[in-house]
């Protein structure tokens, strides 16, 4: 009786996730339709592509992209009917424009500013380590060198 | 000094950025329609599904273009604001039901009161899809010739009402 219930349950499991599948008959076109199930923003899940999703949204996208495809639309068409009502914010990948020029210039600012951080830091070392060869080093390092040297000039007798 | 400032400067700057994030909400999201043509439709009205509406049987009206379904809880908590709003015969209140069954937006309707001049029916949800509808409620202000004025995502509360859509619909009644 357990088993048949760990059984019935198992069933249950796999079919929640069921998500609806379409096939069209041009490859090309089914290429087509997985890239933009995979680069469209389901808007009222945000962080899942309506590729992902199960809300009813992402399914009505999904048999948007589905029919336009079929009616032989490019790509760039599909992805310009849904800007047009959904806004840039409807692909994960913003386009560059004045708008969000920010969001792709400021890593590439970040990065500058931490290669010039390491760079003036590591310069200034150097420089300080050229003026003052024993700055920056603790007096007992400096009394454990000496003795290391004067070992050195003596050779091990053990 | 100048040791002191940077660092104070950079926590600034990151204090200010950091605070803006949390007072965005981040659903909302900007519609592109607003000063576009209202996308067409010709939809079966709810209480009359033989007969049809298009936004051009409104031209030369201000109109409000409410997104609403039974299923839909806010729908619920916005419904006595519309209500009102009605009462007051400002502007012509259109109503979506999206993606809802017809027998329960009409018992919706009969047990709720019905603020709209008309409703029409979006079962499969097309309409919401040009309308670029993502959550319900959503509200559209509608102007006489036809362009989107302005767009409300989520219920419209009473303090909307007052300082957002009585003011808006009356500078668009003064138009032309």
């Amino acid at each position: 009786m357990k088993r048949l219930l760990f059984i019935f349950l198992l069933t249950l499991s796999g079919s929640s996730y069921a998500l609806d599948y379409r096939q069209l008959s041009d490859p090309k076109q089914q290429e087509s339709y997985e890239t933009l199930t995979s680069e469209l923003r389901c808007l009222v899940c945000q962080n899942q592509t309506i590729g992902d999703s199960n809300a009813e949204l992402a399914a009505d996208l999904r048999r948007q992209v589905y029919e336009m495809l079929e009616q032989g639309k490019s790509k760039e068409e599909i992805v310009q009917f849904m800007t047009d009502r959904y806004g840039d914010f409807v692909l994960y990948k913003p386009p560059f424009k004045g708008k969000t020029s920010v969001l792709w210039i400021a890593p590439v600012v970040f990065l500058l500013m931490g290669l010039i951080a390491v760079f003036v830091f590591i310069r200034r070392k150097k420089a300080a380590a050229i003026l003052h060869p024993d700055a920056g080093t603790l007096q007992r390092d400096v009394e454990k060198q000496k003795k290391i040297r004067s070992l050195l000039e003596k050779g091990d007798r053990s | 000094m100048l040791k002191f400032i940077i660092p104070l400067l950079l926590f600034i700057i990151l204090a200010v950025f950091l605070a803006l994030g949390l007072n965005l909400n981040p659903g909302e999201i900007p519609s592109p329609f607003i000063n576009k043509p209202a996308p067409n439709f010709s939809a079966p009205q709810l209480q009359a599904p033989e007969q049809k509406l298009t936004p051009a049987d409104l031209k030369g009206k201000v109109w409000l273009f409410n997104v609403w379904a039974s299923w839909c809880v806010s729908c619920r908590a916005e419904h006595p604001v519309l209500n009102q709003l009605a009462q007051q015969q400002a502007v012509v209140i259109v109503g979506l039901n999206y993606k809802d069954d017809p027998n329960d937006a009409q018992k919706w309707l009969d047990t709720l009161g019905n603020p709209y001049n008309v409703s029409i029916m979006d079962q499969d949800g097309r309409i919401g899809i040009d309308y670029g509808v993502y959550g319900v409620p959503e509200t559209f202000v509608i102007d006489k010739k036809g362009l989107i004025r302005y767009k409300h995502t989520g219920p419209v509360t009473a303090e909307d009402v007052q300082q957002i859509f009585l003011p808006l619909i009356a500078k668009l009644q003064a138009e032309p």
